[in-house]
């Protein structure tokens, strides 16, 4: 059974609307190198759940929660900068991924693939969005908090690596919702890029949320449209329009 | 009197090297403590231990019901961060249940206007920042307060402030004070208790025990021109 477009065009808002929120927190966290790198971590996943045709998505999902959690007890425990440990797991991911996955899979594992959507992948998206959001609405207090200090946070009774567990796992989940359509590569930018352009020109938290979720959904539109207009995959689009508003908003802060 | 904190034969260490040694000393609920002691003593460390932001040996133990006030050193807070001085204490606010109301209160109590912390936390003075992070551990009417160095980079009326305020919340709601300072003056002036934290051993004691010539000397390895009946 498959969707209208309607409720295809409803997933793609409610999924960039979601990255861009996961992203304001990312950016503010100084984790975008480490968030962007994390996201191909679901590439080798693809790749087994084509080979053992399973669900992409499943692959994508259990890939990514494998790495999380691989990345946030590596760092406990070392006591290394999160960016270089996803460095080295990124390079490895991408280097067994591209050896699972091979020609027209990993173009489309990479950069994404229109398709029909069933209804089954429709609501799994719903729901996953509607949890990264609940989990937001309810924590960005301590999240706040302890990015400002651990300690503090340590202090009034939040236990920082627990709660920074959890927001990776959140940030994992709201790839995966994206890689089936955009890319792994591509969820990734949609997380950041809009996220860093509002933190360019926001002030405040509000502002910032405000602006990061109202960039990737213009992006994600804008990008589909131009996308099938030109009758290329939407994908890059969708990133180049994402980065065109970065670039105006440097523009904005050199002059104001 | 009941002790808020009881601490025997603590350590702390960073793999091989052990910052805290076997230290052990009580505090009466409503005391100031006052810890002092040469940079590398581990004052910091001792402060993080006791919020529970450090493994540690031995034993720690606070009374029940204790809420923490707490004012870390220094910062390295990103610039950038889009992030307003009243969107922390909000979020302070929401997690202790205390509406805008505290959080006036809280910022008239260390005298920081609301246009100040109405701006990006990037944007503020290294003082103002520092009044903040005063009023963040304010907010939910903490009965314990750690200061690390409080009154570094703050001015001369602000300091005075701060004290101000120390004296008030200590005489109405009977918090206990732990604070971290190199003002010797200040120690001697408001603390009830002071912890002489040296590299080889500590003292612990009231001020006028501990803060001697000969332990300053002896703690510091240099002689501090410090003598407390100087003061008037």
């Amino acid at each position: 059974m498959s969707t209208t477009t309607i409720e295809s065009a409803l997933l793609l808002v409610v999924t960039s609307a979601t990255a861009g929120l996961v992203g304001s927190f990312i950016v503010m966290r100084r984790m975008v190198l480490a968030a962007d790198a994390l996201s191909h971590v679901a590439l080798p996943g693809i790749g087994f759940a084509l080979l053992l045709k399973i669900h992409p998505l499943v692959g994508a999902l259990f890939a990514l929660l494998l790495g999380t959690l691989f990345i946030w007890g590596i760092e406990r425990r070392a006591r290394l900068p999160v960016e270089t440990v996803v460095g080295v797991v990124f390079s490895g991911a991408l280097a067994v991924g591209s050896l699972m996955t091979s020609g027209d899979e990993l173009i489309h594992a990479l950069l994404g693939k229109p398709t029909q959507l069933g209804i089954a992948e429709l609501v799994i998206a719903l729901a996953g969005s509607t949890g990264v959001v609940a989990f937001l609405a309810l924590r960005w207090r301590e999240l706040l908090v302890s990015l400002v200090s651990r300690d503090i946070a340590t202090s009034i009774g939040i236990r920082p690596w627990s709660l920074e567990l959890q927001f990776m796992i959140v940030f994992a989940v709201t790839v995966a919702l994206g890689v089936r359509y955009l890319g792994v590569l591509l969820m990734g930018s949609l997380v950041i890029i809009p996220a860093a352009t509002a933190k360019h020109v926001a002030v405040s938290l509000r502002g910032t949320v405000a602006v990061a979720v109202g960039l990737a959904v213009t992006s994600m539109a804008l990008g589909t449209w131009i996308g099938a207009a030109t009758g290329r995959e939407t994908g890059p689009p969708i990133v180049l329009v994402a980065v065109a508003f970065f670039l105006l908003s440097l523009r904005k802060r050199a002059f104001v | 009197m009941e002790n808020i904190l009881d601490v025997e034969h603590l350590s702390v260490r960073f793999g091989d090297t052990a910052v805290l040694r076997d230290l052990s000393f009580g505090l009466p609920k409503g005391a100031t403590l006052a810890v002092i002691g040469p940079n590398g003593s581990g004052k910091t460390v001792l402060f993080r231990a006791l919020i529970g932001a450090l493994p540690h040996e031995g034993v720690l133990c606070w009374a029940p019901g204790v809420r923490f006030g707490y004012v870390p050193q220094k910062l390295d807070i990103d610039r950038d961060l889009p992030l307003t001085g009243l969107d922390l204490l909000s979020a302070r606010a929401g997690i202790a249940g205390v509406g805008a109301k505290e959080v006036a209160a809280a910022l008239g109590r260390v005298g920081l206007e609301g246009a100040v912390a109405s701006r990006p936390i990037g944007a503020l003075s290294g003082g103002q920042f520092q009044l903040l992070l005063f009023a963040f551990a304010l907010l939910a009417n903490p009965n314990v307060l750690l200061l690390d160095e409080p009154t570094a980079g703050i001015d001369e009326p602000g300091q005075d402030r701060l004290v101000e305020v120390l004296r008030s919340i200590q005489s109405e709601q009977d918090t206990t004070v732990l604070l971290i300072s190199h003002d010797l003056s200040v120690v001697s002036g408001q603390a009830t208790h002071v912890l002489c934290l040296g590299r080889k051993r500590a003292y612990f004691g009231a001020p006028l025990e501990v803060i001697t010539p000969k332990t300053l000397d002896e703690i510091y390895g240099t002689h501090v021109r410090f003598h407390v009946h100087d003061h008037d």
